[in-house]
């Protein structure tokens, strides 16, 4: 009950942000928003698994370029597919790499887990540079419709309002899981997988759970992307920002709970938005280094841990 | 036939020296990451710092690229103990190194990278030296100077690091820290002083690795990445025991990769040094020569 | 006519080259009190481990309550009623004592025999009370004193729903008065039906507790019978002596 409630507070906090974003009508409000609330659902989506249980995935670019790359295949051979169809059959893709990676967790731990899942994520994106039917290291060119197919409006409201509705989804799985049987399952692998596993935690199912859920919503959120760039290369669908941004969020937002993400993807994304559009891109990711660096060392319990002390 | 025959030792050989080459930009992380037990994934970020000063010193005041690095080690050496300083102070001692110790060495990854990409912008930048261009003809096997170079002094500066720990005290005691700080306290030696210094030489070598690195081919900022697979995946797969161990790993990777790029095309050698990671971490996560 | 609960045969476990466990046969029936001893290294540990799916034995069978047990995995053990407490205390640092017990209310006793627990929270309430540790019910383990930290572990156990209660070292290090607290803690969950193996150094403590001795040395085992008679055993005598 507490869940459904939540979701029904959540979409109304969203129909209000796109009320919001309409009064302001202006398209770079929406094209500013759509990024940070792709951020969202990316910070969620890694938190499950990183905050949850543990375990520190360097690979997230992998899994939102693998979402994306789906697009662009189903946009060649089926593309009258609508969107949303495109963002369950990326995020199925994502999940089941997603699954893979949990296997590995059979075997790594710690730090051995998270070079994996960059050296995964190397692999992924040299075989996307290589295969000439997406484009290659070209790249492809997608066609943004004009107008959305369910509202008046711009395409981009429509994309903003597709990934507005994914954080919904997201934040709500997050939240739902940090209450439940499975967030005290995901807590105890994280402090102690022995113990875990002595207090009857299945704790191999679990980590798969928790990879898969939280490589398939990567892909969700990167699947709406190549309509958003309308150009997509490997070079910038697997660019590291995306790695460190999503572990940069949650770690100054706060890992503990579904919160913190959401904090610090709103907080960081926002104000790497307006120091792209002020000063310039490369010095707002400069910013995200230097606010990473700085929350581990001071704020261990990031803004969440601040604010409750 | 002849003619592959030609480019397959022409491969074998490069890749050999190409191997040497990655055991200097390695044997920073064998340190740090084999016997101090620090995540430091931001080693390739410094060993770009370390193209960037040599190429300062080349294309600025025209200095020997290699000469200029060994000149400005101890500078890379106290960059060193200034990270491990904070490292120690925010992490270590809190006993909470894992996550947070990796998140801080992601971020000066990025923070190194920005900043070079804000200072140089995103050009390639290269040296100017005698010993690149020429080549030695041995038959048919090709050795440019520009490859052969680096080679030696990576083993050079392999060897040295390697008397040093075998021959010194402090040495010696950078090869106990992480097994038994007690047993070095009891010794009278403090086990964070001689982490400093160790990870001060693990970023000094970067001084020299970056220089060679810089003879070697164009550098532009975002290279750094490249290197965080190959590096990590020499380390697993030369068991983060002994530096023999790396060098060997190093020269398989550096052939392996030779033959990949110049059987099926560079686009593809990535590919190489990552699969094979996976695959090591997965069948044999203590490494190839590892003994655990 | 007592069930067995418990049957262990022809155990064998190996490290590489070091044989760590051989041959060891064992048998405990439904509601005893068994002490486990031997000198360090002579694999107590390892048939703890064994028993409860941490490691898995090379050769033999372990059999539970009719089950053979090869082939499990940790949790299927302790959801079928093996429960242990480790020697060093492992609790889930980050949650609260109170969540630290509810962890194996949610994973096992909820799911044994297909019911619910009517109310964890109760339940949590229920378990600490029992060991003491109902006002510190909202702390982090961290605030805990050594004898509470142990006391948690048991708490943790128990909440699983144990037949078979292994007590891994549950009192090194611990003082005099400590230790009767604890025995008077295990008598108590053995007067509810619990049947438990005390794996222990201090003397005084297994001849209180046992009602029958197991001697492990060298992963073998070289004494099995009543605490008066075991601990006379020339051998044994050996073995903690010197000989």
């Amino acid at each position: 009950m507490h869940n459904i409630r939540f979701t029904l507070l959540a979409l109304v906090a969203a129909v209000v942000t796109f009320a919001v974003a309409r009064l302001i009508d202006n398209a770079y409000v929406f094209f500013a928003g759509y990024v940070v609330l792709q951020y969202v659902v990316l910070a969620t989506a890694w938190n499950i698994l990183g905050g949850y249980t543990g375990y520190v995935n360097f690979g997230t670019a992998a899994f939102f370029a693998l979402g994306a790359y789906t697009s662009v295949v189903l946009h060649k051979t089926v593309p009258l597919l609508p969107l949303p169809v495109m963002m369950l059959l990326g995020g199925m893709i994502s999940g089941i790499i997603g699954l893979g990676m949990g296997y590995l967790t059979l075997r790594l731990r710690g730090t051995y887990f998270s070079i994996a899942t960059l050296a995964m994520a190397v692999v992924a994106q040299t075989l996307i540079t290589n295969w000439n039917f997406v484009g290659g290291s070209r790249g492809a060119y997608i066609i943004r419709p004009a107008e959305s197919p369910l509202f008046a409006g711009d395409y981009i409201q429509y994309l903003f309002v597709i990934m507005l509705l994914l954080s919904v989804i997201s934040v709500s799985i997050a939240r739902a899981i940090q209450h439940s049987r499975l967030g005290y399952g995901f807590s105890a692998i994280r402090d102690d997988e022995l113990a875990a596993e002595a207090s009857g935690v299945p704790t191999l199912r679990l980590k798969l759970i928790a990879t898969t859920i939280s490589g398939g919503l990567m892909g969700m959120a990167g699947a709406p992307l190549p309509y958003y760039v309308t150009y997509l290369d490997p070079a910038s669908g697997f660019s590291l920002s995306y790695a460190i941004n999503t572990i940069a969020m949650p770690l100054i937002g706060g890992t503990a709970t579904w919160f913190g993400p959401v904090i610090g993807a709103i907080l960081l994304g926002t104000l790497q938005q307006l120091a792209t559009v002020t000063i310039s891109s490369a010095l707002s990711l400069l910013l995200v280094g230097l606010l990473l660096v700085g929350f581990v060392i001071a704020a261990p319990k990031g803004i969440v841990g601040w604010l409750s002390r | 036939m002849d003619l592959s025959f030609d480019l397959l030792g022409n491969a074998l050989v490069s890749g050999l020296l190409l191997g040497g080459f990655y055991a200097a930009v390695t044997i920073g992380v064998s340190i740090s990451f084999g016997m101090l037990d620090i995540v430091n994934i931001a080693h390739p970020a410094f060993v770009i710092l370390g193209s960037y000063t040599a190429y300062i010193a080349n294309s600025v005041f025209g200095f020997d690229p290699i000469l200029a690095s060994i000149v400005l080690l101890p500078a890379f050496y106290l960059l060193g103990v200034a990270i491990y300083h904070v490292y120690d102070v925010s992490f270590e001692r809190r006993g909470d190194a894992s996550i947070r110790g990796l998140a801080f060495f992601f971020g000066i990854l990025f923070i190194t990278e920005v900043t070079l990409v804000l200072v140089f912008g995103v050009d390639y930048r290269l040296v100017d030296a005698p010993y690149i261009g020429p080549s030695l003809h041995i038959g048919v096997i090709d050795l440019p100077l520009r490859l052969l170079i680096p080679c030696l002094v990576s083993l050079a500066l392999i060897g040295t690091l390697q008397l040093f720990m075998s021959y010194t005290f402090v040495g010696r005691a950078v090869q106990a820290v992480a097994q038994d700080p007690m047993a070095l306290r009891l010794m009278a030696a403090d086990p964070s002083r001689i982490k400093r210094i160790a990870f001060g030489l693990s970023i000094a070598s970067a001084s020299i690795a970056g220089a060679i690195l810089i003879v070697i081919q164009p550098v532009e900022p975002s290279i750094a990445r490249d290197y965080i697979g190959r590096i990590f995946a020499i380390c697993v797969m030369g068991g983060l025991e002994s530096f023999g161990g790396m060098v060997i790993a190093a020269m398989i990777l550096g052939i392996m990769e030779s033959l990949t790029s110049t059987f099926y095309g560079p686009s593809w050698s990535p590919a190489v040094a990552f699969g094979f990671l996976l695959l090591t971490l997965a069948i044999r996560p203590a490494g190839l020569f590892g003994r655990r | 006519m007592s069930n067995v609960l418990l049957t262990v045969a022809g155990l064998g476990k190996r490290f590489g080259g070091f044989v760590a466990l051989s041959e060891v046969a064992l048998q405990i029936v439904e509601g005893e009190r068994l002490g486990l001893i031997g000198p360090n290294g002579s694999g107590k540990s390892t048939l703890v481990n064994c028993l409860c799916g941490t490691l898995h034995n090379d050769s033999g069978q372990v059999t539970f309550g009719g089950r053979k047990l090869n082939g499990l995995s940790a949790h299927q053990r302790t959801r079928l009623g093996i429960a242990r407490s480790f020697q060093l205390p492992r609790p889930f640092p980050t949650l609260t004592l109170a969540e630290n017990v509810r962890v194996p209310i949610l994973y096992t006793a909820n799911i044994k025999r297909g019911r619910v627990v009517a109310d964890p929270r109760q339940r949590c309430e229920e378990l600490l009370d029992l060991v003491g540790l109902l006002p510190k019910a909202n702390d982090k383990p961290a605030d805990l004193t050594q004898i509470e930290m142990r006391k948690l572990e048991l708490a943790r156990a128990m909440a699983s729903e144990p037949r078979l209660l292994i007590a891994d070292e549950a009192m090194a290090g611990l003082s005099h008065q400590e230790v009767n607290d604890i025995l008077a803690l295990l008598m108590k969950l053995n007067g509810q039906g619990v049947t438990i193996i005390m794996i222990e150094h201090i003397m005084r403590a297994v001849l209180a507790f046992s009602q029958r001795l197991v001697v492990l040395v060298a992963g073998r085992k070289i004494a099995d019978g009543s605490p008066q008679d075991v601990i006379r055993q020339p051998d044994v005598v050996a073995a903690y002596l010197g000989s």
